[in-house]
């Protein structure tokens, strides 16, 4: 009885009802948004939406681990682009097959963030200085490797049709591209980890007392700089599906994506004090960033204001969770 | 050595900066004892044991494990090695649930190695509650529990290791007399399967009820071990503060009331940390204020200074009604708090020391355009320097360089170059050498004389008694009592710090 009583009041109380509140948003936003705009609840609307979701989508699951150990990663955005080049570079430059420029995009992101986790686990850097470094070195290279120009995969359209193309359109189904089921495979892995693994477990410990995990026994530091390996690892996935959709590595195109992903993550209810987040939450918040800048984009809202509403949303987003944990004393 | 030993630790030494915490410590541990570690705050009794579970590491000295060297490197270590460590502050992750605490590090795997097996998890859990005989949910979040039921969480989490040596530094400070009770059949059952247990209490009462042997510490150094049964709590509390600094002569009480009433607090109450609390502060008197931890004494003080917000009550500065709803009205009135924790709430660790006794009074110490006079600031930090007789190379030494007793003089020189009439110690010498103790009480027999009216928070009690012109005791938020100097003694006060709600009842 008092047990059950304790669950209902600690779900209702924590993590579940930022989620719905989320969840409700985005709902309240598109039935909005299809009242607005005749042109919303289209098909190849919707497709775009899907598209510009899947990209910042991977970027914040990646952040979202970070985030839940109360640390931050800001250099994903250019990390990113780093590996979009560098796929690029192993396909176009060396003409080696796609696979391995889908490999070396995602080793540069992951290669990336064991550098960041080093940095901060090992050598105790704040994250916010370490990954803000990063961000500008990964830029910085990505230009240079580039030498500041776009590269494109002219002999290899296989990379772009694999992930552009539908596999449901061979079924008489609606042409969603593939791209839409990395994501969707991405997001079902990375909640197993957050929710299944002793990994997972550990990165909700750290963020909810550090002090009690090292206590307790856990390679505290060993795990924390796990989870920046993570945040850079969906960073380069993210690379390697941006490359494939812009048919090239753009090395200007990912400074600002961070602060998206940022974004999705704690407007899904992934608290920047650490210990609470969840996948689904960011996929929700992804979503409903996505969704926005769209939907406002449609009723020829400019450019500017659109980043105006989404800086609002976050700040709503982040004083709703500061008033949730005041409740919970 | 006697095989019989679970543990033996001799020679330890500890040093943090500022502080020698151990020097030349020992303990011994038998299987089968429950053996209490008592001490003063600050006697070392919480970091030898924190040596022991390789929390710190020490610097001379050997550890000893079921007969051989050991080195305990690190918590993991300890572990290994069969020791845990119930933590006086509690250390769990709050947002975890209470089987997700308990297996922290060590949880159940599912099929795949790198899986928790959450369904195993929770019945051990569940298991591991029943045969401790407690109640807790094993799926509720640490957070949702009541502090009581989160220390329960830690017991049961300790415990589920099978540890041999078990250590619980003040398990029961917390906690009703019917948990202490509940405790207390769990330490006696785990004796009786032959395991050490370690017991770190305030409470002496406590030690004749379940301990076996008990250790003395004083000042980092090993006093004596003795059976318990051989000796009286009289005999115990000689130990521990049976040390030369009261040699000094003793305050010269005030003719406390033929002097005005500086600050009058009337029926504050708080939840139920505070509950209708009256008292006044006469000018030049120390007032001490004691009571057990947890009793609502900093809470008190808080609510004095704006730091919370108080639920009712009046404050009353020189005999008018005053609003405090901030540290900054308290202080724009003259009342000011000096925290337990300096590092954190009292200094900027990172400034100078002249910028640190400056920092309250930058608005009096401006020249045109709002520019800092640091002619002046240098001149008033100088001045409190050579007054209270800070020692540092120069008034450009960063606060962070300094010992903890000359960190707290930097901490009362700004106070008073902020010229505050109304002072709050709240543990004014935690942490501190003896020999600079020595100095801070000097320093407060001085402000007294001065006219400041000092609001003393002590946990200990030679320090209170030596100290205090008058002295109010607290129990459980409430004030349970006033003693003039002249009528307190030790006993008298822990009977005021003990009057529990029932107890007040039945005798009432």
């Amino acid at each position: 009885m008092q047990s059950a009583a304790t669950r209902a009041g600690s779900i209702f109380k924590s993590d579940a009802v930022q989620k719905f509140l989320a969840l409700g948003a985005l709902v309240i936003l598109i039935i909005f948004f299809t009242l607005a705009s005749p042109y919303f609840l289209t098909w190849s609307n919707a497709q775009g939406v899907f598209l510009a979701t899947s990209v910042v989508g991977i970027l914040a699951m990646g952040v979202t681990f970070v985030i839940i150990t109360a640390g931050i990663d800001l250099s994903i955005g250019t990390v990113m682009t780093l590996s979009a080049v560098m796929t690029g570079v192993f396909v176009t430059n060396l003409g080696l097959p796609w696979g391995i420029g889908i490999v070396a995009g995602v080793a540069t992101g992951t290669l990336m963030g064991a550098i960041n986790g080093t940095l901060i686990a090992r050598f105790n850097l704040p994250p916010f200085i370490a990954t803000l470094g990063m961000l500008n070195i990964a830029r910085g290279l990505a230009l240079v490797i580039s030498e500041m120009r776009p590269i494109y995969f002219p002999d290899q359209p296989e990379f772009n049709e694999a992930f552009m193309g539908s596999f449901l359109e061979g079924f008489g189904l609606p042409d969603l591209p593939n791209l839409f089921f990395v994501f969707v495979a991405v997001a079902i892995v990375a909640g197993f980890i957050l929710s299944k693994t002793v990994l997972g477990r550990y990165i909700f410990a750290i963020g909810s007392n550090e002090e009690a995990t090292r206590l307790s026994g856990v390679r505290a530091m060993r795990y924390k700089a796990s989870a920046y390996v993570l945040s850079g690892m969906f960073a380069g996935i993210a690379g390697v599906v941006i490359a494939a959709r812009l048919n090239s590595a753009q090395p200007a195109v990912g400074f600002g994506y961070e602060l998206d992903a940022i974004a999705a993550a704690v407007i899904g209810g992934t608290s920047l004090a650490g210990g609470e987040g969840s996948i689904f939450g960011t996929v929700i918040g992804a979503f409903i960033i996505s969704v926005l800048t769209n939907g406002l984009r449609l009723m020829d809202v400019p450019q500017e204001w659109q980043t105006v509403v989404t800086g609002c949303i976050v700040i709503l987003a982040v004083y709703l969770d500061i008033i949730r944990r005041r409740r919970q004393g | 050595m006697p095989a019989d030993l679970l543990i033996r630790m001799q020679g330890i030494d500890k040093h943090f900066p500022g502080v020698q915490a151990l020097q030349g410590a020992q303990f011994e541990l038998r299987p089968g004892e429950v053996h209490a570690l008592v001490g003063e705050n600050g006697a070392g009794k919480s970091t030898l044991m924190k040596v022991l579970t390789g929390i710190y590491q020490r610097d001379a000295g050997t550890i000893e494990v079921d007969g051989k060297r050991v080195e305990v490197p690190n918590p993991r270590a300890g572990h290994d090695l069969g020791i845990s460590m119930i933590h006086q502050e509690l250390v769990l992750a709050p947002h975890l649930t209470v089987a997700q605490n308990i297996y922290l590090g060590r949880e159940p795997r599912g099929r795949l190695s790198f899986m928790v097996d959450d369904k195993a998890q929770v019945k051990a859990t569940a298991d591991l509650v029943a045969r401790l005989g407690l109640k807790l949910d094993p799926s509720a979040k640490v957070m949702d529990l009541k502090v009581a039921q989160q220390q329960m969480v830690e017991i049961a989490k300790a415990l589920s290791m099978d540890a041999s040596v078990l250590i619980m530094d003040e398990p029961t400070a917390a906690l009703t007399d019917t948990e202490i009770e509940e405790l207390f059949r769990i330490i006696r059952s785990l004796r009786e399967q032959g395991k050490g247990i370690v017991h770190i209490s305030h409470r002496l009462d406590e030690l004749r009820q379940i301990s076996d042997r008990v250790t003395v510490m004083r000042d980092g150094q090993h006093v004596d071990t003795v059976e318990t049964g051989s000796v009286t709590i009289d005999d115990i509390i000689s130990m521990m503060v049976g040390r030369t600094i009261f040699e000094e002569s003793p305050h010269v009480p005030v003719d406390a009331e033929e002097q005005p009433v500086v600050l009058e607090v009337r029926n504050l109450s708080r939840g139920r940390a505070v509950q209708d609390v009256s008292f006044q502060l006469r000018r030049g008197e120390i007032l001490g204020l004691s009571g057990l931890v947890g009793a609502g004494r900093t809470e008190l003080a808080r609510l004095i200074f704006g730091a919370d917000k108080k639920d009712a009550g009046e404050i009353l500065v020189h005999g008018t009604r005053v609003e405090v709803n901030h540290p900054a009205q308290a202080v724009s009135i003259g009342v000011c708090y000096l925290s337990e924790d300096r590092k954190r709430h009292g200094l900027a660790l990172g400034l100078d020391v002249e910028n640190n006794v400056a920092l309250a009074s930058f608005n009096n110490l401006l020249k045109s355009f709002g520019r800092i006079d640091t002619k002046r600031t240098a001149k008033a930090a100088e001045q409190r320097v050579e007054e209270l007789d800070i020692r540092t190379p120069s008034i450009k030494q960063k606060a962070r360089n300094l010992s903890g007793g000359n960190q707290q003089k930097v901490v009362i020189a700004k106070w008073l170059t902020a010229e505050m009439d109304v002072l709050i110690f709240d543990e004014p010498t935690r942490g501190i050498d003896v020999g600079a103790k020595q100095e801070i009480y000097h320093l407060l027999n001085e402000l007294a004389a001065e006219g400041k009216s000092i609001l003393m928070i002590s946990s200990e009690l030679p320090e209170i008694l030596r100290m205090s012109h008058r002295i109010i005791v607290m129990c459980e938020g409430r004030l349970t009592g006033e003693l003039t100097a002249a009528e307190a003694d030790q006993e008298r006060i822990m009977t005021l710090a003990t009057q529990r709600e029932s107890v007040a009842q039945a005798t009432s």
